[in-house]
């Protein structure tokens, strides 16, 4: 297949892996925090550990867009979903995501009007077919999905549809990096920089990474040799004393971004003065929210929402490991009391979290399938 | 030695301890925890939920924990324990399926056939000749009359091909609303006249596994049908009745036949699961080896799906001894059914119960039961 073959050459791998081991410092270990879940997904789905130095170690960071909604808002969007007339819409990957009073799967089968949906546009589509309810859109994601929300919020606009509305959850990447590069309990070498997130905001909101911090942050696609690419990348400027901001992925990724969908998203949202993430507490400027312009479209002002703050489960660590302190088995409820189908923390549930990729893929160990399959 | 023994059978206890001094290196961390999530799940099923959620009907994890906590419990018997694709008692075989596929016509088939072939190649997989098939049918009200004909026209016509009569039936109506047009749940009873015995857990370490052609086709097929997608492809379901093709690999290879299972619901991944579980044997399954068509390919790499969940409704996998895997692929592949037949991969013994992939990369990753269906990603 065009654009994908080219991307999964075993051959070029086995080379990679050994120009990688031969960068690295005898002695020195390497962490790197490949801070989209798109690339944690990739690496266990292909198995890209085999081909790493030992030195180096991915840390699974908290670009899972799924991951970092707190209970609380869910709780909310519950609410909203609970209310007479609402078709609450949502992506898939957030329908199993535990709340303080279960997931949206669990809201539905007790009666509420849940949809699963693959785009805005979608839930849009429903508002225009069923004039007489209100259709609610549960807006999750990084810039990657911002700007679909705020162009399906124009066009509901431009087509005067007023039964829909947005519960505005989208979050802003940078505050999070932020939050993780002055985290003491943490020491990183580089990151894998997200792919999708800068085809809009393109890479110069990275550069205090590289100056301020004196950590290489190289622009990664999503396909294996890409992260492998980048892991390469990463370690050459270490080699060489060198700390960048790099684009590995110029196929999609404009050193600019992409102007049109980041002024999308600024004629309908703003920042918040602060927003809670999941495990990482409370981050200034990180996150979006409807404009006051856009207000009747907002469904965080049409319904009135508890707003209340639940804490996260005690036995769940979702925090650390999505700050990349603890690698998933490290938790204590890893694969016993938390597990795909019954979910503590949100970083088990989606495909891009930490603990699912691992507990769906890597949950073996390398060395004895080594010994099994050896002849 | 540093798990814990008070939480294990003394058999399981003895069995980690001689395994762990077979091996040379020390169990890290990491592998007392990966022990103890094995131990977890080879624990007796139990169902939180207090609703049913869509995820129950999904074929993975949420079903399995179903029927083994709620079914299994209420109706346990020794024909029903192995939770096979039908029941085998002297030489006969029953099995009984129900089909509420959306929507009701497709490119390649309709409800009709799937609810003939689906029952037909239950009995197949028993290593059985079908012989009869009954069928209710669930009617929604305002169901046009034209697509009820449409429908028991190609159920009438994959009957005739699969040498099946309908003999017996039922007929219900409900309200508008409380169906999607029409349910249809079909059962059959087959000969057994074989003298193969199948079972999933007789696979042993180095069997062969086979799967009969491409796979993935009736799920992508259907899940663009649904036009929720706004993608289009070239596709067609694979409904066929598999009962031909089974004869002829049985003629040919007798009881080097372990297992045969039709890939439907949860597809090949999920069919092998059951494979490594029944049989504590390690699946280790070749990406390069799997026949898929580039269409499917296609369209589950846009959607980020992996092919190896995704429903096919006339392939099987076949689970062959080692001695006997040239001479199964040789009897597939001269069926149309089987052209494609390929080898992808070998039951090996460690570690017991996962499947494992190799990457066309040349990675290894886990292949896991899904909790529920396969969604499209975000972004």
């Amino acid at each position: 297949m065009r654009f994908v073959d080219e991307y999964r050459d075993a051959g070029q791998a086995r080379a990679l892996s050994a120009q990688m081991a031969a960068l690295c410092r005898p002695g020195h270990t390497y962490k790197f925090m490949e801070v989209c879940g798109g690339h944690t997904h990739t690496i266990y789905k292909h198995g890209l550990e085999d081909y790493l130095p030992e030195a180096v170690t991915l840390i699974h960071g908290p670009g899972c867009p799924v991951c970092v909604i707190p209970m609380g808002r869910l709780d909310d969007a519950i609410h909203i979903a609970e209310q007479p007339g609402v078709i609450m819409t949502s992506f898939g990957d957030m329908m199993r995501v535990p709340g303080g009073r279960g997931s949206f799967l669990d809201a539905k089968a007790r009666g509420a009007d849940i949809r699963m949906v693959y785009s805005p546009l979608d839930a849009l589509k429903i508002a225009r077919q069923n004039p007489g309810r209100r259709v609610v859109f549960m807006a999750i994601g990084f810039e990657t999905t911002a700007p679909s929300t705020a162009m399906t919020v124009l066009r509901a606009e431009a087509e005067g549809i007023h039964n829909f509305s947005v519960f505005c959850n989208h979050v802003t990447i940078i505050p999070a990096i932020k939050a993780i590069l002055d985290s003491p309990d943490l020491h990183l070498d580089g990151f894998i920089g997200p792919g999708h997130v800068s085809a809009v905001i393109g890479c110069r909101p990275y550069e205090f990474i590289a100056h301020t911090y004196g950590k290489p942050l190289v622009v990664t696609g999503f396909e294996p040799l890409d992260v492998l690419r980048s892991v390469y990348q990463i370690l050459t400027q270490l080699a060489h004393g060198r700390s960048q901001v790099e684009n590995q992925y110029a196929r999609v990724v404009p050193w600019n971004g992409n102007p049109k969908a980041l002024n999308a998203i600024s004629r309908v949202m703003e920042l918040r003065p602060y927003f809670e993430w999941r495990g990482l507490g409370s981050i200034s400027h990180s996150a979006l929210k409807m404009t006051e312009k856009y207000a009747a479209y907002d469904a965080e002002r049409i319904f009135h929402i508890p707003g209340v703050r639940v804490a996260d489960p005690k036995a769940c660590q979702c925090g650390e490991v999505l700050k990349g302190v603890l690698k998933p088995w490290e938790c204590k409820v890893f694969g016993t009391a938390c597990t795909p189908e019954t979910p503590i923390g949100t970083c088990m549930v989606s495909s891009e979290g930490a603990c699912a990729a691992y507990y769906n893929f890597g949950r073996f160990s390398r060395q004895r399938v080594k010994e099994a399959t050896s002849p | 030695m540093t798990t814990e023994p008070s939480e294990e059978t003394t058999a399981a206890w003895a069995e980690t301890a001689v395994r762990e001094a077979g091996h040379l290196h020390r169990p890290t961390r990491e592998d007392q925890v990966l022990e103890r999530i094995e131990r977890a799940r080879r624990g007796k099923a139990r169902i939180r939920e207090e609703l049913i959620t869509l995820a129950h009907g999904a074929g993975g994890k949420a079903t399995h924990t179903l029927i083994e906590a709620v079914f299994l419990e209420a109706f346990r018997n020794p024909l029903l324990e192995p939770l096979a694709d039908g029941a085998v008692t002297d030489d006969l075989a029953i099995t009984t399926d129900s089909y509420v596929v959306k929507p009701l016509f497709f490119p390649g088939g309709d409800i009709g056939d799937l609810a003939v072939n689906g029952t037909v190649n239950d009995l197949a997989m028993c290593g059985a000749t079908p012989r009869h098939l009954t069928a209710s049918f669930i009617l929604e009200e305002g169901l046009p009359i034209a697509d009820l004909r449409r429908i028991t026209a190609s159920m009438a016509a994959a009957a005739h091909a699969a040498g099946v009569h309908i003999v017996t039936g039922d007929t219900k109506v409900v309200e508008n609303g409380k169906a999607d047009g029409c349910y249809i749940t079909t059962a059959g009873i087959g000969a057994l006249d074989r003298g193969a015995t199948l079972s999933a857990a007789s696979v042993t370490p180095g069997d062969a596994v086979i799967v009969s052609g491409p796979i993935g086709d009736h799920g992508m097929t259907i899940m663009l049908a649904r036009g929720e997608l706004d993608l289009e492809a070239h596709l067609t379901s694979d409904t066929a009745p598999l009962h031909d093709l089974t004869g002829r690999l049985l003629a040919a290879c007798g009881d080097a036949v372990r297992c045969l299972r039709d890939a439907t619901r949860g597809g090949v991944a999920t069919v092998l699961n059951e494979i490594a579980a029944a049989s504590r044997t390690c699946v280790v399954l070749d990406e390069n080896a799997v026949p898929v068509r580039p269409q499917v390919r296609g369209a589950c790499e846009l959607l980020g799906i992996d092919p190896l969940y995704v429903a096919c409704e006339g392939r099987m996998v076949a689970v062959v001894a080692p001695h006997r895997a040239d001479a199964a692929l040789d009897a597939l592949r001269s069926h149309p059914l089987g052209a494609d037949a390929a080898l992808i991969g070998r039951a090996g013994d460690d570690p017991p119960g996962l499947v494992l992939l190799k990457t066309c990369f040349g990675g290894t990753r886990i292949v896991d039961l899904l909790v529920g269906d396969p969604l499209p990603r975000i972004c």
